[in-house]
């Protein structure tokens, strides 16, 4: 397995370095080609994660942990991969080329964290993973108008907010390594397995210390509330392909450096503090996540939203502490990776299609775009845990462990505020995709009728240029002002942005009817080892 | 060469005090050129003590992170940050002299206030052996919540890249304190982690200028909700 575990730490690096080298069509290939690499690599290291820790050359260690968040990543790595070859295909060479870089070392960085045996390095490819997206964040900075100084911004306050949260992450470092020093000598490295095994000899107020601060630190990475501000921010404003990566699994790679420093807290200091800390957590990101679904006018800030209310869930359900809320939670970081990627990737074909991110401008987005219309329904619905999909069953657990565990008020408040939720989202898409009504095009939105009406406008945020036309003439039932002003006409702007989607669908329904077994015995095996099991 | 174990403790203690009383400076500059040069001088601080507590500890990994910090946050960082801010005169126009959220005076007593918070936390930790001194530990907490004062008051992104790399430098005077022995490796990689965000930050700051030929932030209040 050592073979499988370079490969996953070389081959996203190297696809990288040499997508910058070559025109962009062949650096969207080659992308693909890495993310599906990498993607059968994690599928080859699943069964022997499920059935032992692996450890290699010091600084290398897979166990069911980490198992699920590399799974989390990789299948996003392909998919978002296959999505960008079909978003990026009108840019110009130098931003394409730009791009691939960027996205394949950010997806290098992803897959490296959870590979890393020593808390030192799990900090560091975690700051690299900040590094990197700020720039896939900021590379829209070069464009003109209103989508450039959205994108300074938020990479700006990403950089700002999400490096300050990482110094109190370094902190929480430094801190459990003094913990460890005192047991284990100075030379101790910080290795996890180590650091857990002497827990209960651990001196105490560091390590509480130490994980307040990666609660807080890493939290902020997460998104949790009240250090959440940049995430809607650098979400909304990414390309969509970034964005998808960003809200699927670097949340997710990041909520996994926080559960380590549980692991080494709860061995420490018993639960009571890692859990009660992470249900405060938890509580308030799901309780303002909620509230502010409602209300929102960007379709991409609204699937961000939606992203700290699932980071909040994953809190609450870790707090919980019960098997079955822990087996829920690892589910659920599959879940979520799948279904938050397939409403991203839903959300940028809709903002191609019409121009903007506007949700007020998107209408009849069912008949608009025949495949990406219902398919970006289910999505949403997945992410509200309707069932058959993989979240029903994922939060199904969560609130059975809850209850199971004595936690019954918290596990009432979950419902009541996912509910909320549900409801936040529904209207808002349900909005978009049934109002009837054909559609000016906006700036750059793609398909337009080649005989419609002209009309005065503003530039749309989110445009992307686009091609193609249709062939509908109904009359305009919109009021936006477009300087196309033409009318849209149904069709899909790629293919290549529709077929990932439809594989996120079926792995979402995969794990909401019936998931594999090899996959069960790893999310079992990584509950027992976050409950202690070695 | 073995000091007394007092001298040490001392040391740190002083220079401890000094890098805050730095940081304070930082706070009360109207010009981004002069919080430059203040954060070299913390920066050096750092590179002092952690020579020696190299030759007090007989720790030699220490004396190469001592030049490599140096080498890194006394000259390369400074020097990047200054030929981003240009001449002094243009400093005025780029709106960043004095671009302050809250009045000097008014920032300085929000620090003496967060700043003793700090310093009574850390220092009730009880987080003490002979080679962590609380006093140096104590002040380390106090410079944490005034490196988060320094982003927070000015409104402009110079300014705030200076609050965090000053966050930075009181994790390494925190690190050095309770974290000394800390394999060289992984110390060196921290460094070069922050060359990297060094460099992310410095191209973010340029992007941002080009584009609106300002370094100030008053502009960048677009996304809300």
């Amino acid at each position: 397995m050592l073979g499988v575990i370079l490969a996953l730490l070389v081959v996203p690096l190297a696809a990288g370095v040499v997508t910058f080298l070559v025109p962009a069509r062949l650096a969207a290939g080659i992308t693909i080609a890495s993310g599906i690499a990498c993607f059968a690599l994690v599928l080859a290291l699943v069964p022997e994660a499920a059935h032992g820790t692996l450890n290699y050359l010091s600084y290398l260690r897979v166990d069911a942990v980490s198992g699920v968040f590399l799974l989390a990543t990789g299948f996003l790595y392909a998919a978002v991969a296959v999505y960008a070859a079909g978003y990026l295909k009108d840019r110009t060479d130098q931003y394409a080329r730009r791009f691939y870089l960027g996205f394949n070392v950010f997806a290098w960085a992803m897959l490296a964290a959870p590979l890393m045996s020593s808390l030192a390095l799990l900090w560091i490819a975690i700051e690299v993973t900040t590094v990197v997206s700020a720039l896939l964040v900021a590379i829209e900075t070069g464009q003109p108008g209103e989508q450039g100084d959205g994108a300074a911004e938020a990479s700006w306050k990403y950089v700002l907010i999400a490096s300050a949260g990482l110094g109190l992450a370094l902190l929480a470092t430094i801190f459990a390594y003094y913990a460890g020093a005192q047991v284990l000598g100075a030379h101790s490295n910080l290795a996890i397995a180590p650091l857990i095994a002497a827990g209960p000899r651990l001196p105490k107020t560091p390590v509480e210390l130490s994980f307040l601060l990666a609660v807080l630190g890493f939290g902020t990475k997460v998104g949790l509330v009240p250090v959440h501000t940049w995430l809607p921010d650098a979400h909304s404003e990414a390309p969509t392909p970034v964005s998808a990566l960003l809200s699927g699994a670097l949340l997710a790679t990041s909520f996994y450096a926080i559960l380590r420093f549980y692991q080494v807290a709860a061995a420490a200091l018993g639960t009571a503090i890692p859990r009660d800390t992470l249900l405060a957590f938890g509580i308030a990101s799901l309780l303002l996540a909620s509230l502010y679904l409602f209300g929102q006018r960007d379709v991409k800030r609204m699937l961000a939203y939606s992203s700290v209310e699932h980071m909040g869930i994953l809190a609450i359900g870790v707090s919980f502490g019960a098997p079955v809320a822990l087996a829920g939670v690892f589910l659920h970081v599959l879940a979520h990776a799948a279904a938050k990627g397939n409403a991203f990737m839903g959300a940028g074909v809709f903002t191609v299609k019409y121009g903007t991110k506007q949700m007020a401008v998107m209408r009849d987005g069912l008949r608009l775009l025949p495949w990406t219309g219902p398919t970006f329904l289910l999505a949403v619905f997945a992410l509200c845990a309707i069932p058959p999909f993989g979240i029903f069953r994922s939060e199904f657990e969560i609130v059975a462990g809850g209850l199971d565990g004595g936690s019954d008020a918290a596990a009432a408040v979950l419902v009541i505020l996912v509910t909320l939720a549900f409801f936040g989202l529904a209207t808002s898409v349900t909005g978009m995709l049934l109002t009837p009504g054909p559609v000016e095009a906006r700036a750059g939105g793609h398909g337009a009728h080649p005989d419609g009406a002209q009309a005065d406008g503003s530039r749309a945020d989110g445009a992307h240029p686009g091609s193609g036309a249709g062939a509908d003439g109904t009359a305009v039932a919109v009021a936006t002002r477009a300087p196309a002003g033409r009318l849209l006409a149904p069709g899909e702007p790629s293919t290549w942005m529709v077929v990932p989607v439809l594989a996120g669908l079926a792995v979402l329904v995969l794990l909401g009817v019936h998931p594999p077994a090899e996959l069960t015995r790893l999310i079992t095996q990584a509950a027992a080892q976050l409950r202690g099991a070695p | 060469m073995k000091a007394d174990p007092g001298v040490y403790a001392d040391a740190a203690d002083v220079i401890a005090a000094l890098m805050l009383l730095l940081e304070f400076g930082m706070l009360r500059q109207a010009l981004v050129r002069d919080q430059v040069r203040l954060y070299a001088a913390q920066s050096a601080m750092i590179s002092v003590l952690a020579v020696i507590i190299a030759a007090d500890r007989n720790l030699p990994d220490l004396y190469a992170l001592a030049a490599l910090s140096a080498a890194l946050k006394v000259i390369a960082v400074p020097l990047v940050l200054r030929r981003l801010l240009g001449a002094p005169a243009v400093e005025e126009t780029r709106g960043v002299a004095g671009s302050y959220t809250l009045n000097p005076a008014s920032a300085v007593l929000a620090c003496i206030v967060l700043g003793a918070f700090g310093y009574f936390c850390f220092g009730s930790l009880g987080i003490h052996s002979a080679e962590a001194p609380v006093l140096a530990l104590s002040i380390a907490g106090a410079m944490v919540f005034v490196a988060f004062v320094l982003m927070i008051v000015r409104r402009d992104v110079a300014s705030q890249a200076i609050g965090f790399f000053s966050l930075e430098n009181a994790i390494s005077l925190t690190s050095l304190v309770v974290a000394a022995e800390l394999p060289l490796l992984l110390e060196t990689a921290f460094l070069f982690d922050l060359l990297l965000a060094v460099v992310v930050f410095g191209m973010l700051i340029r992007a941002h200028h080009s584009r609106s030929e300002s370094l100030s932030t008053t502009d960048l209040t677009r996304l809300r909700g």
